[in-house]
């Protein structure tokens, strides 16, 4: 092994953790709101430019680690569980770092107008962010799972509490659902444990041909274990049929919460996908990719139907996030081709679509967020005429959702041409209904805008502020993240083809499990 | 010497412009908006000057080839950028550069007291350059890239005005209506990627746009890369995103919508440039277009059908922007229908010579409007004495979209005629018999239409403008449309105005006969046929045939024209003229107009409601099939039944957990008693059972 470039220990650590240790010193130390939003603000940006050092000093060159930035010792003890403390990033989960980081900063800016119990409210998001990067570094399961389930509690007090409509309802959906999820991976994590040799919680040994499951030592059959991880990330994507937690919590979460739900937290599902049931089971995933893509086709129909419905701003956003998500699938399903044909289109398309699907979503809600703020109200019909009224507002509004419809010159374009290529070499013919799919996108989110924010000036809006230099701030930033990758994908395509060119290869060789596949 | 950097600076300068306008002009200098049309003007005059040297350098022979740069590279995916400068491309640049330089001068104008003139300009920069960037593009991702861009600079466009609700909706009908045919042309790149090993074995790419032509092109061996059916699926798929540009059928519909926005945006976007790019698809993909008799033919009769249909429509339209709209339709219909028949040369000539006349006419309508306040024709008339230049400029577009000798439409639909006449080996003889059929009715509807529009504007009495149709809105207790104003000044318009209508008035004379010389030898050093034989040399296999001049049909041609103008000259001049004497007092009749047209009864109606196409498709399949009947019925399914089950399973728990908790009492007399219970219960169970378990 070539050791890479740059080794800092203790870098990836301090990223985790920069946002804990800043709740705790918000819990124990401040006072005032002031000082606590300022100093969170400044965890924030420092938690920022942390991410943006580790997606920057990554190592994309061909002879690097796969695994770079490793924090690692060992801690319960070696011969009995064998579970250690492990950070690292690859390809993968390095541009997913950084959304962390970028939406987790716009989170604050955008919590500036709460009021209530303010400190356990940046606590909270605080402690939210240093889950979710967690679950992206840990290469340890016992770790993976401890911030799988951490992530839960900061998310349901963040809806309970702050939230707006049926709260305790959405809140308890959410954990509750996450909760069965979890339940199945638990299950499966115990199994991988009991398949390794002498035991073993370390996930990049199961990413290496050498030290992989294999079906002869498993303690559970494969395909079960396969479906018991896809149970608790389909849930987290969310895919169709059990999507039905994510409107309501998006819909009566604060908006920060919303931000990091559909910015981040779907992520994690999809990470998970990408991570364990493609890059551990690259027998299983070739054999079930059919009702992967069975099930993405459906979510991104489905969800975008059930987009046009709908009459709340923020409602809208969150079913067209099934739609988009399902696009994730879609492109995971493209791993269906024959043994070696298989090429790295479509799981990099998946993989851009989770970094743009957060940055848009990102900017969407923090748009619709602002427009609730001040309008006071989400509800479409007695929406209109803002954009006279709001024009910053406005125009992030529609370049978001430009970039969600799939325009080009955006990220979401990218992804989405990615994912298509990718899945047509397998299933063609779902291929083409999920293609439909960009009519209905730019249904619902046109019509939106025209309801929202065109038509005449409504007398009731007529005192209403813009969004002031610090509001403008988040979208310039996701803005700005959005025309970037949009004009120049390779910027993340490059770091992402590093984690996602070993799995192609192991897919390709057709290892850990014979697989037929059917067209 | 034509450097690569001078080629993209085309683009870029009005990219640039863009860039400026809205991060720099329109949040810090929006008070001084006019600067930023300045600042385009200047971008596109050198990108005009740089199109036209460009031209030149290509027709004298200059190497023109540049390498692409990757992209995005992935795997075996490669995206790259590139330049692909044929003479298609060199002759859209000029026309997009010219036309859109053109009217921006005369938005100088026409925007003056609009506070979003800065918003207008940066809209105006972003559409320019996505459309150069459109035909300069080497890549087919490349190019649905621009094509997309395009289409959203037109969303943003029409929708300028975005507090009229008649503009917002518009907007969006343009972009979703454009969309379902690109999603087409997606499919077709999609395949054509698909198909990359097939390619790559040929040492081709798959994406690069020469390659795909050599793809389609027969093989020594028989069959071809790309062959048989999925050749004609692809060319399909990409005429199904021509078809959403260009306004064909059955994706007409949003094109007349789309004057909602400001004139001067129809006369750029919707009549020269974004339309055209239907038409420029196609061609650019001509080679592939050859090799498949089955999707030539659709080209063909969808083209020849549109151009009746919507010549149809045009006769009965009181908005002039309406009416120029369906006419451009028409005209588009005509130049699919020539690519569709062989005619290709013809079809890319009148797309160039349609491009001046057709922005001057929109120029001309804008300049009406600025006098009259109104777009409605009921209202105008007689304008000619206070409008003289705007007359004569119209009267000159208008005898050129009719096609009369020596304007530019005359030689140009010319051409397409005698194409259509002569037909060619691409397609059946039937099919190039009904195209010509269709485009020679399609003839004197135009001469009618157009002449009825120049008789009702400018010709008989004035009606009274906006300030009447408010009036009139008012005594029926309606509100009035949006874009009438009040404001009545029966005068011609300023110079800033009149002078690109002179401009695009004197192309409209000279750019059918100077460009493609047809009855001699040269004219001016011009060899004859220029224009045709030079576009034809874009496309490097096979061979084109470009059609002489042909005086039988020339004469045919003027004579159905010339009936149709004597038509309308009969309806709305001498027959007026007639009634007149025998009509009550002149107060009486001012303001109102007969519109012979009504006679015919449910003919009229048929076609001033559009056929019903807009019932048809919003109201029957997208409002209550889709909307309200499908996704109704998916939406009430996703809440009472896949969330329903949730609540279900949930309630269920619940439930049983309620039911459970009754036996936790707390009262020890309670628990005592179910212990004796069950203890009873086993000792019965031990004794009935117990024999069988001892056994």
């Amino acid at each position: 092994m070539v050791s890479s470039m740059y080794v800092l220990p203790g870098l990836l650590s301090l990223t985790v953790f920069l946002p804990a240790a800043g709740a705790l010193v918000i819990l124990a130390l401040l006072r005032g709101q002031r000082a606590i939003r300022g100093f969170a603000l400044l965890v924030g940006l420092a938690d920022l430019l942390l991410a943006l050092g580790v997606f920057i000093l990554f190592d994309r060159s061909g002879d690097a680690d796969r695994f770079q930035f490793i924090d690692r010792f060992h801690w319960i003890s070696a011969e009995t569980f064998n579970a250690s403390y492990f950070l690292g990033v690859d390809g993968l989960s390095a541009p997913l770092v950084l959304l962390t980081g970028l939406l987790g900063f716009c989170a604050v800016i955008v919590s500036w107008r709460i009021n209530f119990r303010v400190k356990e409210y940046f606590v909270w998001l605080l402690l939210l962010q240093t889950a979710v990067m967690g679950v992206f570094t840990s290469l340890d399961f016992l770790l993976f799972f401890l911030f799988w389930e951490l992530e839960l509690a900061p998310m349901y007090m963040l809806i309970a509490t702050w939230g707006t409509g049926r709260k305790e309802y959405s809140a308890m959906k959410f954990l509750l659902f996450t909760i069965l999820g979890s339940a199945f991976m638990l299950v499966g994590i115990i199994a991988v444990f009991l398949s390794q040799p002498g035991g073993s919680f370390d996930m990049t040994l199961l990413l290496e041909s050498g030290s992989m499951l294999n079906g002869a030592t498993a303690a559970l059959p494969l395909g079960v274990m396969f479906w018991l991880f896809f149970a608790a990330f389909a849930v987290k994507l969310p895919t169709w049929p059990v999507h039905t937690w994510l409107p309501d919590a998006h819909t009566d979460a604060p908006t920060a919460a919303s931000v990091m739900l559909a910015g981040v937290m779907l992520k994690m599902g999809g990470y998970g996908l990408l991570r364990v049931n493609v890059g551990m089971f690259p027998g299983e995933i070739r054999t079930f990719a059919w009702a992967l893509i069975l099930l993405g086709v459906i979510s991104v129909l489905y969800g975008a139907i059930v987009t046009l419905r709908q009459t709340d701003l923020k409602r809208l956003i969150a079913n067209s996030s099934v739609s988009h998500m399902g696009l994730v699938l879609v492109g995971i399903g493209s791993v269906g081709v024959a043994a070696g044909e298989l090429t790295a289109v479509g799981l990099n398309g998946a993989a851009l679509q989770l970094f743009t699907h957060g940055t848009i979503t990102g900017l969407l809600f923090a748009g619709v967020g602002l427009i609730y703020d001040k309008a006071h109200t989400r509800y479409i019909p007695d929406l209109g005429g803002l954009a006279a009224r709001m024009p910053v507002a406005a125009i992030a509004l529609a370049i978001a959702g430009f970039a969600s419809l799939g325009l080009p010159g955006l990220s979401g374009f990218v992804a989405e041409v990615l994912i298509f290529f990718g899945a047509f070499r397998a299933y063609p013919w779902p291929t083409v209904l999920a293609v439909l799919g960009i009519i209905l996108a730019a249904g619902y989110i046109l019509w939106m805008l025209e309801r929202a924010l065109f038509g005449p000036p409504r007398e009731r809006f007529a005192d209403l502020t813009d969004a002031s230099f610090l509001e403008a701030v988040p979208l310039a930033l996701l803005v700005i993240s959005i025309v970037v990758v949009g004009v120049y994908p390779a910027f993340l395509t490059d770091v992402f083809n590093a984690g996602i060119a070993p799995m192609v290869e192991m897919i390709n060789q057709g290892l850990n499990s014979p697989a037929v596949t059917p067209r | 010497m034509v450097t690569e950097p001078l080629v993209w600076a085309i683009f870029f300068l009005p990219l640039l412009s863009f860039l400026l306008i809205s991060l720099v002009i329109r949040p810090f200098l929006n008070r001084y908006g006019w600067l930023s049309g300045g600042l385009l003007i200047v971008a596109l005059a050198v990108s005009f000057g740089l199109s036209i040297w460009v031209l030149r350098q290509h027709n004298q022979g200059a190497d023109l080839t540049f390498a692409a740069h990757t992209w995005l590279e992935l795997g075996d995916a490669s995206i790259e950028l590139g330049l692909l400068l044929d003479p298609l491309t060199t002759i859209m640049l000029v026309v997009v550069s010219g036309v859109s330089l053109v009217v921006q001068i005369y938005s100088l104008g026409y925007m003056r007291h609009d506070p979003g003139i800065a918003r207008y300009y940066a809209y105006m920069s972003l559409f320019t350059a996505s459309m150069l960037g459109l035909v300069l593009s080497a890549n087919i991702i490349q190019l649905y890239a621009f094509w997309e861009l395009v289409g959203i600079s037109s969303y943003l466009l029409i929708g300028f005005w975005h507090d009229r609700p008649a503009a917002a909706a518009a907007a969006k009908k343009a972009f979703i209506v454009t969309r379902i045919g690109d999603v087409g042309f997606l499919l077709a790149i999609i395949y054509l990627f698909f198909q990359g090993a097939e390619f790559a074995a040929a040492g081709l790419n798959p994406l690069h746009i020469p390659d795909i032509w050599q793809a389609a092109q027969p093989l020594a061996t028989g069959g071809a890369i790309l062959g048989g059916a999925a050749l004609t699926w692809v060319a399909l798929g990409i005429f199904a995103g021509a078809a959403g540009k260009s306004g064909q059928f059955p994706l007409h519909t949003w094109l007349p919508d789309a004057m909602e926005g400001p004139t001067p945006v129809s006369a750029l976007i919707h009549a020269a440039t974004m339309v055209a790019a239907g038409v420029f698809l196609v061609a650019r993909f001509y080679p592939l277009f050859q090799e498949t008799r089955e999707a030539l033919t659709v080209v063909a009769l969808v083209g020849g059908f549109t151009a009746f249909m919507a010549a149809t429509l045009g006769l009965v339209m009181n908005d002039i922007k309406r009416v120029m709209a369906y006419s451009t339709i028409s005209q588009l219909g005509y130049m699919m229908a020539a690519l569709g028949v062989g005619a290709f040369g013809p079809a890319l000539f009148h797309l160039f010579t349609h491009a001046w006349f057709k922005a001057l006419l929109f120029l001309g309508a804008g300049s009406v409007n600025h006098a009259s306040g109104t777009f409605n024709m009921r209202y105008m008339g007689g304008l000619r004495r206070q409008m003289p230049w705007t007359y004569l400029l119209i009267l000159i577009g208008g005898l050129s979209l009719v096609g009369i000798i020596p304007l530019a439409g005359f030689w140009s639909k010319d051409e397409i005629l005698t194409g259509a006449w002569l037909g060619s080996d691409l397609v059946d003889p039937w099919v190039a018999r009904v195209v010509f059929g269709l485009l020679l009715a399609a003839v004197l509807l135009t001469a009618f239409y157009t002449f009825r529009m120049i008789f009702l504007t400018f010709h008989g009495e004035f009606r009274g403008g906006g300030a009447q149709e408010i009036a009139d809105a008012a005594a029926r207790q309606e509100p009035p449309p949006a874009s009438v104003s009040e404001e009545v000044h029966r005068a011609e318009s300023p110079l800033v105005m009149v002078a690109p209508m002179l401009l695009l008035g004197v192309a409209a004379i000279i750019a059918g006969y100077l460009a493609n010389p047809q009855w001699v030898k040269s004219i001016l050093t011009i060899p004859a046929h220029w224009f045709a034989e030079y576009v034809e040399s874009a496309v490097i296999f096979g061979h084109l045939e470009t059609p002489h001049f042909n005086f039988m049909i020339a004469i045919i041609s003027t004579l159905v024209a010339l009936a149709g103008i004597g038509l309308a000259w009969l309806l709305y001049q001498l027959l007026p003229s007639r009634q007149a004497p025998e009509g009550e007092e002149g107060e009486e009749s001012q303001g109102e107009l007969a519109e012979p047209l009504t006679k015919a009864g449910p003919l009229h109606t048929l076609l001033s409601r559009k056929y019903f196409a807009d019932e048809l498709y919003e109201d029957v399949l997208v409002r209550r099939g889709f909307y309200r009947a499908f996704a109704g019925a998916v939406d009430w399914l996703d809440r009472n039944w896949v969330d329903g089950l949730v609540d279900f399973i949930a309630g269920v728990c619940r439930n049983s957990g309620r039911l459970l908790a009754q036996f936790q009492t707390g009262q020890v007399q309670f628990y005592g008693a179910v212990i004796v219970l069950g203890a009873v219960l086993i000792l019965v169970g031990y004794l009935i059972f117990g024999a069988g378990l001892r056994g």
